[in-house]
């Protein structure tokens, strides 16, 4: 049960910039595919156009190779999570899985086992009982996802279902959905600002911004091809270095690196650098291809780690993550000069602009 | 009688219950119980006499038919004011939210005159449903029509909070697990506001039935027809018949505590079903 977008194109107001532009992916069948990028990116607005709670102005939405654009949200059997639950407060945790199956007037015996195989599923058979206003935060969002799944969807669409959670329990959901996926094999789209989470439980991503398609891909490929200047600096917080081209090769700093094919002599270019890209090494030593000298600005442990912020000869400023025995070993403090060894970077022609 | 000992944020608990009765007792109970006494210089069958009387059965039915069927009209206009204004923005949206109070501040004496003259055979409504064949002023149907607009904002303005409180994704929610706009509504939106339509509901009734000034205008007082019970209470106080008067007040007072006490039960049983919350 792939989901295939062609082209969607919606605007809110006449005139206005639209919402969604010109957008087409693929999500593949049985795959968790996320839908990543800043708020106000259009991912939101994506998902409720595959869902039908709103209406492309142009394009189409294909599920399971069916076209299903003008179809009613009602009849298009898709499980949808809402980052606020949405759950119904005057129903208690039973009738609220019951309500999809209730309202297709399917016999009671089959609502009541369906029910029972949707709370063990999501493991809270001891809470049917319940009203929503009884429950924690993370288990609100589990009923949300049994309610979703009993109607037994083609595909599954989660908007933000983690957003209102705290860290711990996020990560805890995270997990879940997981061995929960890996379970149902249900195609699902998850859309998402949080990269963290698109990276860790999805086969493939599609980052989005000003209601465009920037890249789709592996997260593999997003982390480690970003194909423009807007992925690199959305994924991993990576720091900018900014240059020209010299000799057929991108020259920052004291940095050479080589550059896209389309690239001019005198050229203006920039390049991405990831904190756990760079090497840091005591300066006077010389192994290591591309030294490259700056100066300790600030440092603060955090975790295993230790961020550095280095302020390189011409005034880029750039941080650097080192485990922290590394940084200890280094022995180096706020003001000194340090030699860093840049593994790998993503370079960009054309002048940075924030 | 936990609540009374446990520590309060505010303090002077007993200073402020004290308060609640003295003053529920002097607005309330007292005056209450005056009536009650004035009716027992009748005698039982006297009393009997007078609160059977074809022109005070008439008036009940009168009083309590048309508030009825204006809070039942008013229960379902309201509601669907409310929903427009919580739900939608438009020119005007705040010139209709002002309008919605105005029956509680016009007197109603000004209401009554207002509405008579527009549904009199020569008025601007009055004209074109004679030509139909309604009558409107000086009929039930009348009475019922300055009763509706008595009780329209209070229907409004309780149901109106409880709607915005209804998180739009609620209803988007249903929609995505395939119940139609009519499901949604009767199974999902509905079972959440009942509460606050019931209470709406009682609030007016209750000021329907009690409501004069507007209606003695519109009816046309004639017993045994038009005469509600209020009016046919003054009727008897104007000809000295204290008596008379209080034993029918009597009977409406037990019947609108009846009425109150049966609507209220049934609040708080729905109250139970809709808010159980931990530690509740």
């Amino acid at each position: 049960m792939s989901i295939i977008v062609e082209q969607l194109t919606r605007r809110f107001s006449p005139g206005g910039s639209p919402a969604v532009s010109d957008v087409s992916f693929h999500a593949p069948a049985g795959a968790i595919t996320s839908l990543l990028g800043p708020s106000g990116a259009g991912k939101s607005t994506l998902l409720r156009l595959i869902c039908g709670l709103e209406v492309p102005d142009v394009g189409r939405v294909l599920i399971d190779g069916v076209d299903c654009t003008s179809l009613p949200v009602q009849q298009r059997n898709v499980g949808v999570v809402f980052q606020s639950y949405a759950l119904f407060r005057h129903m208690t945790v039973r009738e609220n899985i019951a309500f999809g199956l209730n309202v297709r007037k399917l016999p009671r015996a089959e609502v009541e086992a369906r029910v029972d195989e949707m709370l063990r599923l999501v493991q809270l058979e001891a809470l049917g009982e319940r009203h929503p206003g009884q429950l924690s935060g993370g288990q609100r969002q589990r009923v949300a996802f049994a309610r979703a799944l009993a109607i037994r969807p083609r595909v599954l669409l989660l908007d933000e279902p983690f957003g209102a959670l705290d860290t711990r329990v996020r990560e805890e959901l995270r997990e879940w959905l997981h061995a929960l996926h890996t379970r149902t094999g249900l195609t699902t789209l998850l859309v998402t600002h949080d990269q963290q989470e698109a990276l860790e439980i999805s086969q493939h991503v599609v980052v989005m911004s000003d209601g465009r398609v920037a890249q789709a891909g592996s997260p593999e490929d997003i982390y480690d091809r970003p194909a423009s200047p807007f992925v690199a600096s959305f994924i991993g917080g990576a720091s900018v270095l900014r240059g020209h081209v010299l000799e057929g090769r991108a020259s920052l700093g004291s940095l050479a690196l080589s550059v896209p094919a389309a690239a001019r002599e005198g050229e203006a270019v920039h390049a991405y650098v990831r904190p756990h890209d760079i090497k840091l090494a005591r300066s006077g030593s010389t192994e290591g291809v591309t030294p490259f000298t700056g100066r300790v600005q600030r440092f603060k442990p955090v975790g295993g780690f230790v961020k550095v912020l280095l302020r390189m000869p011409s005034g880029d400023e750039v941080t650097v993550q080192v485990p922290r025995s590394e940084f200890d070993a280094l022995g180096v403090g706020e003001g000194d000069a340090v030699r860093a060894d840049v593994l790998t970077a993503s370079v960009f022609v054309g002048d940075y602009a924030i | 009688m936990a609540s009374l000992t446990r520590r309060q944020v505010l303090p002077g608990f007993k200073l402020s219950l004290g308060f609640t009765w003295t003053y529920v007792g002097l607005l309330i109970l007292i005056p209450l119980s005056s009536l009650f006494l004035k009716t027992f210089s009748l005698t039982w069958p006297q009393f009997w006499e007078t609160v059977t009387a074809p022109r005070a059965l008439a008036a009940y039915r009168l009083s309590f038919g048309a508030s009825l069927s204006a809070a039942l009209a008013n229960v379902v206009f309201g509601l669907l004011v409310a929903w427009v204004l919580v739900r939608y923005r438009f020119p005007g949206r705040s010139l209709v939210e002002s309008l919605v109070d105005l029956p509680f501040a016009l007197p109603t004496a000004v209401a009554g005159l207002t509405l008579t003259t527009l549904f009199s055979a020569k008025g601007w409504y009055g004209q074109y449903l004679e030509a139909w064949g309604f009558k409107v002023a000086y009929t039930s149907v009348g009475v019922a029509v300055a009763l509706t607009f008595i009780g329209l904002p209070f229907v409004v303005r309780t149901v109106q909070p409880v709607l915005e409180d209804i998180d739009v994704d609620v209803e988007e929610a249903a929609a995505t697990l395939g119940a139609t706009p009519w499901q949604t509504f009767a199974r999902v939106l509905f079972p959440a506001i009942f509460p606050a339509l019931l209470s709406g509901f009682t609030l007016a009734f209750a000021r329907a039935l009690g409501e004069y000034g507007s209606v003695v205008f519109i009816s046309g007082n004639m017993p045994l027809r038009t005469e509600i019970v209020p009016l046919l209470i003054v009727t008897k106080l104007e000809q000295y018949d204290y008596a008379g008067a209080t034993a029918i007040a009597v009977v409406m007072l037990l019947a609108s505590f009846l009425l109150l006490l049966v609507v209220n039960l049934l609040q708080r049983w729905s109250h139970r079903r809709l808010d159980a919350r931990p530690g509740a």
